[in-house]
């Protein structure tokens, strides 16, 4: 954290503690709404920069990542419920798991030469095929899910990740703030330096030395490593899991908005992006409800129409054009 | 002892002979020259020696280790280096961050390979553009910065392919006038393909001529332009 913070220019490290100050104390003066849409918004800010180390810095299109977060949650939920194995351990193997997983798919897609279009389809297979196996197993809950033993308001439980909402914000908040930290440090060193020559152009990667299959599966492992931990925490949170929730591809698309508005490849812009799309995704609820409509799918459609704005006016996400605009420096970041 | 050796190197695509039988070598500290026609097979060559292709026969090596069929990333790390004829900037990277991804060929730490990038940019009068966006550069630019992104991975061997297309004569001298300076000081050995024949008069010590995809002359450049073979197929003009 530290050489983060110290190696940005004065008004960048005001802007980062500021906001980290505000988000520290948020769930001391935020009513219990509010903090379940702050957690939400965490919640996506962290996978979403998850997904971004693939695409945003290696440049490889998952569509398929809410299997790694699926894993995740189903690992870490089975091994507390099965084995009696606490989130503290559980966590590290289902992460585990879930960077085989992403291993596994990248090895078969980059030694065959399958990228582009071809390698997000792939993604999306696994996703679904996990899906409907998940489905059938009944020794997982089969397609009614898991679930955990709900515990009673009040109780707080760090070793077993059982308590609130504000235990969970701030497990949230830690790992987005790591995350952060730790895309900062791949992508200032020599891994992050070639996956952004992957991403801008493989053949001219490869021609300065770069073994492009190494360095894919790697972004690869690492994205889905990162992914699982939200789904591990997810499971603790909302204490129930299906496979149609866990591995749908609604739920893939959820991960990659946040990066997409904010900025994708940039390590603010998934942040950015979480925050402003659920602000306004609740936002439309609220107003829905104060109204009195009943829109099903209001939100996703909302989500459709912010994502073609942005697409057409604000090619490279919010993140960029705001960092200008505030004296941040136009620089990646 | 000859750095690069290539030996009955030959690459057809769907029966087409791009290159029949090529044979040569480049001298360690040499500047070779690789001319011909357009489809004469040039960068097929260089695309089978760096390893973007494989040879459908022949041999290729580079300072004693054979290297025939090596992919791109292991025949840079054996010690090639190579542009393309058709630039390929990193163009969302700074000029700094595309030359440091040369550099970091020969280290991991990071800050070491931007110093070494930073020289390499003040070496091709690219210093001043080190901040901006490779995608802000005019082609003149690209070109410049294609080469010294190659010259970042420490090469043995450069392959310029075309580097000189598109600059006016004074960016062409320059340019010249770089390559003899690293010719001289470090020893580089360089094998060019080049049409820009100002260029490659004023630097190959030695020139190879492709015609369909076979070696049709080969020697000093005086000797070479007065070759009647030459001349009919490629510069055209009876001698002087």
């Amino acid at each position: 954290m530290n050489s983060l913070v110290s190696a940005l220019p004065g008004r960048r490290r005001a802007g980062l503690i500021l906001a980290l100050g505000l988000l520290l104390a948020a769930p001391w003066v935020a009513g219990p709404y509010l903090l379940s849409v702050l957690v939400l918004a965490l919640y996506y800010a962290y996978v979403g920069q998850a997904w971004n180390v693939m695409m945003g810095f290696a440049g490889q299109l998952s569509l398929g990542h809410a299997l790694y977060v699926g894993l995740g949650a189903y690992v870490s939920a089975t091994l507390y419920l099965h084995a009696g194995l606490g989130p503290w351990a559980g966590v590290p193997i289902a992460a585990a798991v879930s960077a085989a997983a992403g291993a596994v798919i990248g090895f078969l897609a980059f030694r065959f030469g399958i990228g582009g279009v071809y390698f997000a389809l792939l993604t999306i297979a696994f996703a679904e095929f996990t899906r409907i196996g998940f489905e059938h197993v009944d020794w997982l809950g089969g397609a009614g899910g898991l679930f955990l033993p709900v515990v009673e308001r009040g109780h707080l439980d760090i070793v077993d990740l059982r308590g609130g909402p504000r235990l969970f914000y701030y497990v949230l908040l830690a790992l987005t703030v790591a995350a952060l930290w730790l895309c900062h440090r791949l992508r200032t060193s020599r891994i992050g330096y070639y996956w952004l020559a992957i991403r801008e152009d493989p053949e001219a990667a490869q021609a300065l030395g770069i073994d492009l299959f190494r360095y894919r599966v790697l972004a690869a492992a690492i994205s889905a490593a990162m992914a699982s931990v939200a789904g591990s925490v997810a499971a603790f949170y909302y204490n129930s899991l299906t496979p149609a929730d866990s591995f749908g591809s609604a739920k893939s698309i959820e991960i990659i908005l946040g990066p997409l508005v904010g900025g994708l490849g940039t390590l603010i812009g998934p942040i950015l992006g979480a925050f402003v799309l659920t602000g306004l995704g609740e936002a439309l609820r609220a107003l829905l409800d104060v109204t009195g409509h009943q829109v099903p799918g209001a939100t996703q459609l909302f989500y459709g129409l912010v994502l073609l704005l942005v697409i057409k006016y604000l090619p490279g996400g919010i993140w960029p054009g705001l960092a200008r605009h505030l004296g941040l420096g136009n620089r990646v970041g | 002892m000859a750095l690069l050796e290539v030996a009955g190197l030959t690459k057809s695509f769907r029966g087409l002979k791009a290159v029949a039988g090529a044979s040569f070598t480049v001298e360690a500290g040499a500047i070779v020259g690789l001319i011909g026609p357009n489809g004469a097979g040039k960068t097929t060559c260089f695309n089978l020696i760096a390893g973007a292709i494989r040879p459908d026969a022949g041999t290729v090596t580079l300072d004693g280790r054979p290297i025939t069929g090596f992919s791109a990333d292991r025949a840079c790390r054996a010690g090639i280096g190579r542009t393309f004829q058709v630039v390929k900037p990193f163009v969302q990277l700074s000029v700094l961050d595309n030359v440091t991804v040369g550099a970091l060929r020969a280290t991991r730490d990071v800050a070491t390979a931007q110093r070494a990038a930073r020289q390499v940019l003040e070496l091709l009068h690219l210093d001043h553009k080190a901040g901006q966006l490779a995608g802000t550069l005019t082609l003149p630019e690209r070109k410049r910065l294609e080469v010294a992104r190659a010259l970042a991975t420490g090469p043995k061997l450069l392959l310029l392919d075309e580097v000189m297309a598109g600059l006016r004569p004074t960016e062409i001298d320059e340019m010249v006038a770089v390559f003899r300076t690293l010719n001289r000081e470090t020893g580089l050995t360089i094998l060019l393909v080049e049409h820009v024949m100002r260029a490659v008069m004023a630097l190959a010590g030695k020139i190879i001529v492709l015609h369909h995809g076979r070696i049709i002359a080969e020697g000093g450049p005086d000797q070479v332009v007065r070759d009647p073979a030459v001349l009919e197929c490629y510069l055209g003009g009876a001698p002087a």
